[in-house]
């Protein structure tokens, strides 16, 4: 049998080999265990020796050649033997750092570690702590209307939970005031001194008789609600509008701003009145500071806005300082987003009093719960012809029915009644609205 | 319960066992003669009780290492003493390529049941005499590492050490020496690989070890009056780390600061920061905070060398900083 | 000696010598990795002093230790099957050429750090002293490994415990590639003397010899007489390692030494002259070794490579409950151990 003499592994870290020299030729006798060629590796020149007897029938490998280790660079046979057809073809020249002959089988252990998948977050990227975006994840928050109490804005699970608490998706009175302007300490927290009394579950909107778990936003509604109930002393106070001087107005305004696409409301109206009576009044824009009441500097009007799942509270700031045109059109844009549940942080929070506007359901007249931490809540019910006595005689007018909730500990009967008066008047002569 | 130091606490360990396993043998330097027993008395009194087992060996510590190593093979569950961790960089070659591999590469023909016990620390004696190895010998497979911080743990955990059937690096500290602790009268074992909630708190997980679990502690005791519950892990066993521990401490409280004597480069701290972020990401809510010492060579002068180690005051500083969002 | 002893110290030398030159050829051809420390030359000392001891005497020995797990009776398909990283080898595969053992037959490994086992070996002395066993342990260690910390700290413990061991310096004239006179600033038995500890110069290509002073020391060693140190003259015929181009020793030098061949010199001077074999006895003998040391290559060649989910074997040989190492459960490898993991599995 003809033995084949490769390119011997000569060192652990040897992945190839030159011929040097060879020491034999063509023909000559070798024994095993005698040198027959030098081989140069990148550390040194070393001898091989043959590992088999006979004779060098053929060197495929010529010096100056680079071999792979493991290929084959001569034969050694018996006398007299004939070398068989299949004489290997001369070594590919090794290229570069061609792998050894043998890999050993280790794919396993080899394999890369996996890249981890890096996802490039824009610059708009929003900066919370992992424990915050997971719980936010699991409530179904989106982080950007949570502000960040951390460095550079960073938001913490505190920050999620004060959100949670207090303003996810805001209800009628889901909000707590923003930092400007700023109330005292003591009516900003809204957690409640008696812990909420179990009440008793909205009515079920699934299987007649089945158990609807609460959302995050009715625990939300119903800690708040019971909370207000219990910690504010309630009164209340109905007046009835005229509303048709108003009614004509706004469809000269809306005739006139027509091509600007602008549409105001009875509400744009009603929020615009309510907003300059309070510049009047203010002590009913002002919260219950435990040892004081803190009245606020700016006129922040809430507005309770219908959204699929329930209701949000959206803000009009600096609404005494705004014309009609632009509360109309801020409300709209407002609105919008709460629908779509892309509002923004300066959309929500911080009012200093609340309009809750249920005129498109026609109702004859509401009370509603005061939105802590403000002093006062405005329900607004349908405008109507209604038979009115106008100089003894029966006549039909469009009226409106308005009832005033206040805080008592803000507030008594006859100031809030003058200040619902007040608003009642600049809606009565609306030209005091846009003048 | 009554009181005890934690040098005598190990003292009564060595007695117990050798009371009991009579293959149980103490070499090390002056661990007989010098100042009636040990450089720091751990062993004072032993070699009388149990002649011919508590035996003084050259100042060669490869080789009270290495005769440690072949008598454990040979059926002795010896207890080598290191004077200071310092020393053991002598040894270093026969514990990283000889004590650790013997088990895995002979595949299971050999084990080593043997104890190195050698205090870590400072006390005024300067860059070679005063550091920390503690990341060192918990990098190095097949090891286990123990670093106990009271005279309970110490005495449980040493018990085990010399029962256990693979060789432990016992690593205690000459500023806990002295301290004093509750230990009971009866038997007991603590095992290895399993961490201890010194304090159990709510607001952030103080992850620490050895002499940092004793100023951690006390550290824990300011901030308790500021308002902030701190929960306090300490390991005991720095290889194999209990993971699962750590992990639900700072599940629980979100936030998590590891305290370690050494340096901070390469540090165990690293490697325990790293395993939070990897196993426990969705529960931060602040970076992984490392409180360690400098990392300059420990200089002799009085106030270099106390700023150079953290003490608990520099614990109740993270921590504040920590609540104070300022990670 | 009996005749059949004779004989199987001759087979044994004959057995090393072809596996090694097997062994070789398997490098060579990539069979096996790393280094590959070959003990041509060096037979008569592992033989020899085997021949010695006592089955259960126990034997340390250094990273050039195939020759010794061979005459201490390991098979040669386990040698070679370890030499190729199998799991039929004596470790499994995991401690290659330079890590045999065989604890069942007190051969208690190859150590590869140089002078790092002869503390270990100290210790076994130890053991035994302790326990009263009457072991006696050998440690065979290279010329190189006498000039190095842990040399000096053993030979001190030894003779001041007064230890039973007999410390067997190989002394092949190189430390790896560096001559006796230049690594060594004294006589080898001078370093013994600086001890005061008995010791011998042996002709350590003479298995007789050999067998003979390892006799002596071990005789001492169990009557109380404490270490002895044997500084055995041989060389090695091949280069340090496979990776040795072994240019700094000369032709002639290296033809000197292989006038002295153990193995030739055995049969030459003892089994052919005492007229206790023929040449066709020694024919059939070689014969036999040649096809034990080919079954040895296909056995290896065949074996499995240890599976993968054995990797955390014997990490700990008590094992800790709910272990992580590297901060992942321990798991076979393929199941991403690797890999760092997320905890949840």
């Amino acid at each position: 049998m003809p033995t084949n003499i490769t390119m011997p592994q000569m060192g652990f870290d040897m992945t190839e080999g030159t011929i040097a020299a060879w020491l034999k030729k063509e023909g000559d006798m070798v024994t095993r265990g005698e040198p027959i060629a030098e081989i140069e590796t990148d550390k040194t020149t070393i001898q091989i020796e043959a590992f088999a007897s006979g004779v060098l029938r053929k060197i495929i490998a010529q010096p100056g050649q680079r071999v792979p280790v493991g290929e084959v660079i001569a034969i050694i046979a018996e006398p007299g033997e004939n070398l068989e057809e299949s004489t290997p073809a001369p070594p590919a020249q090794a290229q570069g750092t061609s792998a050894p002959a043998s890999q050993p089988p280790t794919a396993a252990l080899n394999a890369p570690v996996i890249a981890s998948g890096t996802v490039v977050e824009g610059a708009d990227r929003i900066i919370a702590t992992p424990v915050a975006r997971r719980i936010a994840q699991e409530h179904g928050i989106d982080l950007r209307l949570v502000k960040g109490s951390g460095p550079e804005g960073r938001i913490t699970k505190a920050d999620v939970e004060a959100f949670l608490a207090t303003m996810q998706k805001p209800t009628l009175a889901v909000s707590a005031p923003a930092p400007e302007p700023a109330p005292a300490p003591a009516s900003v927290a809204p957690t409640p001194i008696v812990p909420p009394q179990p009440v008793p579950a909205p009515a079920p909107s699934g299987v007649p008789g089945a158990k609807q778990p609460l959302t995050r936003m009715r625990q939300t509604i119903a800690a708040r609600m019971v909370a207000s109930k219990q910690q504010v002393p309630h009164f209340y106070i109905t007046v009835s509008v005229e509303m048709d001087a108003a009614l004509a107005l706004r469809e000269q305004i809306n005739a006139a701003l027509k091509s600007e696409g602008v549409k105001v409301s009875i509400n744009d109206m009603v929020i615009r009145a309510a907003a300059l009576a309070l510049r009047r009044f203010p002590n009913l824009n002002a919260s219950f500071a435990g040892d004081g009441i803190q009245q606020h500097s700016s006129v922040n009007i809430g507005v309770a806005v219908s959204v699929p799942d329930g209701l949000v509270t959206v803000t009009v700031r600096d609404a005494d300082t705004k014309s009609l045109k632009q509360i109309s059109q801020e409300m709209v844009a407002l609105a919008a987003r709460a629908r779509e549940g892309k509002m923004l942080p300066s959309d929500y929070g911080g009012q200093t009093f609340t309009i809750s506007n249920l005129g498109m359901y026609g109702v004859d007249n509401f009370l509603a719960i005061v939105n802590q931490p403000d002093a006062a809540i405005l329900a607004v019910a349908t405008a109507q012809p209604m038979p009115v006595v106008r100089e003894g005689q029966i006549v039909i007018r469009t009226m409106m029915n308005m009832t005033l909730s206040g805080d008592h500990r803000v507030t008594d009967g006859a100031e809030a009644a003058q200040f619902l008066n007040e608003v009642k008047r600049l809606l009565e002569n609306p030209w005091g609205l846009v003048l | 319960m009554p009181e005890i130091t934690y040098r005598e606490a190990l003292k009564r360990a060595l007695r117990e066992e050798m009371q009991r396993d009579p293959t149980v043998v103490i070499w090390g330097e002056d661990v007989v003669a010098y100042a009636g027993g040990g450089a720091y008395g751990v062993t004072a009194g032993l070699a009388k009780e149990f002649p011919g087992r508590v035996r003084d060996t050259p100042i060669a510590e490869e080789a009270i290492v290495g005769v440690g190593l072949g008598a454990a093979m040979g059926g002795l569950r010896p207890v080598c003493e290191i004077m200071t961790v310092n020393f053991t960089l002598v040894a270093w070659d026969q514990i990283v390529n000889h004590v650790a591999k013997q088990s895995h590469m002979f595949n299971g023909q050999i084990k080593v049941p043997m104890v190195i016990r050698t205090p870590n620390g400072h006390g005024r004696t300067a860059a070679t005499h005063s550091q920390n190895f503690d990341a060192w010998f918990a990098s190095i497979p097949s090891l286990k590492v123990v670093a106990p911080a009271t005279p309970y743990d110490a005495k449980g955990l040493l018990k085990t050490a010399i029962r256990d059937d693979d060789p432990v690096i016992f690593l205690e500290h000459l500023q806990l020496y002295s301290t004093r602790g509750e230990v009971p009268d009866e038997e007991y074992l603590i095992p290895i690989g399993e961490a201890d909630y010194k304090r159990r708190g709510k607001d952030l997980s103080i992850i620490t070890w050895g002499r940092m679990t004793i100023e951690s502690l006390k550290a824990a005791r300011i901030l308790a009056e500021e308002g902030i519950d701190v929960e306090i892990v300490d390991l005991r066993t720095l290889r194999p780390l209990d993971v699962p521990t750590i992990l639900e401490s700072v599940r629980k409280t979100n936030r998590a600061i590891v305290v370690e004597e050494g340096w901070r480069t390469g540090g165990l701290g690293a490697e325990i920061a790293a395993t939070i972020q990897e196993q426990a990401f969705n529960y931060l809510d602040a970076p992984v905070a490392r409180v360690a010492g400098l990392e300059v060579p420990m200089p002799y002068a009085r106030n270099l060398e106390r700023a150079t180690i953290p003490f608990a005051e520099d614990v109740v500083e993270a921590a504040r900083a920590m609540m104070r969002n300022e990670y | 000696m009996d005749r059949e002893s004779l004989i199987s110290l001759y087979r044994q030398m004959l057995l090393i010598r072809v596996f090694e030159d097997r062994a070789a050829e398997m490098y060579a051809k990539a069979k096996i990795a790393g280094f590959l420390h070959l003990y041509n030359g060096q037979e008569a000392i592992a033989v020899g002093a085997v021949s010695a001891l006592n089955p259960d005497d126990e034997i340390v020995v250094n990273y050039r230790d195939h020759g010794w797990a061979l005459a201490r009776g390991c098979s040669a398909r386990a040698v070679m099957a370890e030499l190729f990283g199998r799991a039929t080898g004596t470790t499994g595969g995991r401690g290659g050429s330079m890590h045999l053992v065989d604890v069942s037959r007190h051969f208690w490994g190859g150590y590869a750090i140089v002078g790092g086992h002869l503390p270990l070996a100290v210790g076994l002395g130890v053991a035994a002293q302790y326990l009263g066993t009457g072991r006696v342990t050998l440690c065979s260690m290279g010329d190189g490994s006498t000039n190095i910390g842990t040399f000096h700290a053993a030979m001190n413990w030894a003779k001041l415990w007064n230890v039973p061991v007999i410390f067997v310096v190989e002394n092949n004239q190189y430390a790896m590639g560096t001559a006796y006179e230049v690594h060594s600033a004294v006589p080898m038995l001078t370093k013994a003397a600086g001890y005061d500890m008995y010791a011998e110069e042996v002709d350590g290509m003479d298995v007789m010899a050999v067998r003979e002073a390892v006799c002596r020391a071990a005789e001492r060693a169990r009557n109380g007489l404490g270490p002895s140190f044997l500084n055995m003259v041989t060389y090695r015929f091949r280069g340090h390692s496979m990776a040795d181009p072994d240019v700094q020793r000369s032709k002639e030098e290296i033809a000197e030494w292989r006038k002295r061949d153990p193995i030739t010199r055995f049969a030459d001077e003892v089994l052919l002259k005492r007229g206790l074999v023929t040449q066709a006895d020694l024919d059939a003998i070689r014969k036999s070794v040649e096809e034990e040391v080919e079954d040895a290559i296909q056995f290896a060649d065949q074996s499995p490579e240890p599976p993968l989910e054995s990797l955390y074997d014997y990490i700990y040989m008590q094992p800790v409950s709910n272990m992580q190492i590297g901060g992942s459960l321990i798991r076979p490898p393929k199941l991403g151990g690797r890999v760092a993991p997320n905890g949840k599995r």
